[in-house]
């Protein structure tokens, strides 16, 4: 299975570039909507997978994004793909402020705070905080993605604005993971005590991990933004954190693979089954409960660090 | 003064409700260190079970209206204790041993499970208590005039609440649950069979839920399918706030949120009901996270 797994990656990878040639418009729409979740769950993945933080609020972040983007956009005229690094820094800049009491606190604690932060957010989005969020109805009248002077409008052309994107995002978290951030991380992840002993400054990476997972998740915002025009407050309910958190569990908690794959299911397969349509979030409870005991590490669990002990012996000259 | 003692009170109803549904969070938190998410939605089950016995059997109708309801009740928490300890068996039971995340998400999919349930059986819609079987009478209290339903809510929580307490105070079966909660592997030593007692934690706190369920359903008159996680995250607000694991302090804390939110929503804003008690929840938890009642325990290393 492990020698077919290169192959079949890049056959995927080659293979997606040229699927909106093949596929209609709606199937394109629906490997858009797999795209943003993919890009959500992979920045929930650097806090609940990478960083082992219990983190059920993440629609809040997403929201932040969402809703800076469409400000800057709809008040200010700013051009949507240029509000991607602010609207990240908003949202990455809300989860530290957020997250700096409460980081310390213990796993399930963690959990119900975030939850709670996530309906604070939402709440203070319908009641239109501070007169610039629309209320219940939202904010409508986004304008469209300009690239090089070109106006993204279909769907085949937003295919290849949020791919590259994920594409991009795989490739940065993918360095990240081998950097000593993402083994300090892992490391607080399995054990905190004996990360602190070893001298890692727990706090700052916890922080660190879940301003950066934020941020990300405020840049799929923008994304979202664009993509819909309209964004109101029920896109990014208490719903919207507990698939993600799902999709990063099933997926298996800090695999990228397991993580993509994850997002394909769960956005892919209800769209196949729509006469099902009732019935999906009924599937997800048991299939949440189901795995949790016969394969609680996910789809694809991410496999330990591995070093060549030739090459690192090469490396000295011994 | 009579706006005042008006929210005080229907702060108190509202609040022996979240006490009744915090029981439940802070038995299983105390024997198990797992919060139960699928509570908040045996609560509701509660108030659907309630419904459909209530229009279907119509008790009221047949032995009177306080028998027929008191005969509602035991039904509704019979009923409820027994999906709890299915839902500790099909969810829980499997996870013992396993770390703390997989039983979490196994807590949510069993909600999740549930509540969908729910809705492909009775369906999405708001469920309407029938208000033609209830009396709308009203107490006069000192000049202070009340609905009845709040009136009995306020005694029948209290008054669960009261025998819960003696119950795991003065009983030798509540001595062995409270055991259990301090030192499983001790407890087992002792001679207490720990799977019994978590059994029995599963039965009670589900009841005691599928009662307050009943309330709020006899309180509002109406019921709809998501209430459970509403209720269930203020009542797991109000367990933490009178320190999770500490039964008194699952009531007080109940009664003391229900009566923050019910004033807040009165005399602060109505649209921000509901994010008051989640800041309450996240103030509680940056300042004193181990509740007023509870008792700071040094993390083990």
């Amino acid at each position: 299975m492990n020698r077919f797994k290169p192959f079949v990656v890049a056959l995927i990878a080659g293979l997606l570039p040229f699927a909106p040639l093949f596929l209609n418009t709606y199937q394109v729409d629906v490997l858009n909507s797999i795209g943003l979740y993919a890009l959500l769950a992979l920045s929930l993945n650097l806090i609940l997978g990478e960083a082992g933080l219990f983190n059920m609020g993440h629609a809040a972040f997403y929201a932040m994004g969402a809703y800076a983007a469409a400000i800057l956009n709809t008040r200010y005229q700013i051009p949507i793909l240029w509000t991607l690094p602010l609207s990240g820094l908003v949202a990455g800049l809300f989860a530290l402020a957020v997250a700096r009491p409460v980081v310390h606190l213990r796993g399930d604690y963690l959990l119900i705070v975030t939850i709670g932060v996530g309906e604070i957010v939402r709440i203070a989005l319908v009641n239109d905080v501070f007169g610039i969020t629309g209320g219940a109805n939202g904010i409508f009248g986004i304008s469209r993605p300009r690239l090089f002077g070109w106006v993204i409008r279909r769907p085949e052309e937003f295919f290849y604005l949020i791919w590259g994107f994920v594409a991009l995002t795989i490739f940065l978290f993918l360095r990240l993971k081998q950097s000593r951030f993402g083994r300090a991380i892992n490391y607080l992840r399995e054990d905190e005590v004996a990360a602190e002993g070893s001298g890692i400054n727990t706090d700052y990476y916890k922080l660190a991990a879940f301003g950066l997972g934020a941020a990300w998740a405020g840049m799929a915002g923008t994304l979202f933004a664009a993509k819909m025009t309209i964004i109101s407050p029920e896109s990014f309910s208490f719903w919207e954190s507990v698939v993600l958190f799902m999709i990063v569990i099933l997926g298996g908690a800090g695999s990228i693979p397991g993580v993509l794959l994850a997002a394909a299911l769960v956005v892919g397969l209800p769209e196949l089954f729509r006469e099902f349509a009732g019935a999906r979030m009924l599937v997800f409870g048991l299939v949440m409960m189901v795995m949790m005991v016969i394969r609680p590490q996910g789809l694809l669990p991410a496999r330990g660090r591995r070093f060549s002990l030739a090459a690192s012996l090469g490396k000295t000259g011994r | 003064m009579e706006e005042f003692l008006q929210q005080l009170t229907n702060g108190l109803a509202v609040g022996g409700i979240y006490a009744l549904i915090a029981l439940g969070y802070t038995m299983v938190y105390g024997v198990l260190k797992l919060i139960n998410f699928a509570h908040g939605d045996l609560f509701t089950y509660g108030a659907y079970l309630g419904l459909t016995l209530l229009t279907s059997l119509a008790l009221t109708d047949r032995v009177g209206f306080a028998l027929g309801v008191l005969v509602l009740v035991l039904m509704v928490m019979g009923l409820v204790a027994v999906l709890g300890a299915m839902l500790e068996r099909a969810a829980y039971r499997p996870l013992r041993e396993s770390p703390r995340l997989s039983a979490v998400v196994s807590a949510l999919g069993a909600s999740i499970f549930l509540q969908n349930t729910l809705m492909l059986i009775y369906g999405a819609r708001v469920q309407v208590y029938p208000d033609d079987i209830l009396p709308a009478a009203t107490l006069d209290l000192f000049g202070l005039y009340l609905p009845l339903m709040r009136v009995l809510i306020v005694l029948a929580s209290v008054a669960m609440m009261v025998a819960l307490y003696l119950f795991i105070q003065k009983t030798k079966i509540g001595t062995a649950i409270r055991a259990a909660a301090i030192d499983q592997g001790a407890a087992r030593l002792m001679g207490i069979d720990v799977n019994r007692v978590i059994l029995l934690v599963f039965l009670l706190g589900p009841a005691l839920g599928g009662a307050a369920g009943l309330m709020v359903g006899l309180y509002y008159g109406q019921v709809n399918f998501t209430m459970g996680w509403v209720y269930g995250m203020k009542a797991f607000t109000a367990a933490i706030l009178g320190g999770i694991g500490n039964i008194p302090g699952a009531m007080v804390g109940g009664l003391l949120l229900g009566v923050i939110e019910a004033l807040g929503a009165a005399y602060v804003s109505i649209a921000w009901k509901d994010a008051i008690a989640f800041c309450v929840l996240i103030l509680i938890l940056i300042v004193r996270p181990t509740g007023l009642l509870g008792e700071r325990v040094a993390d083990k290393i």
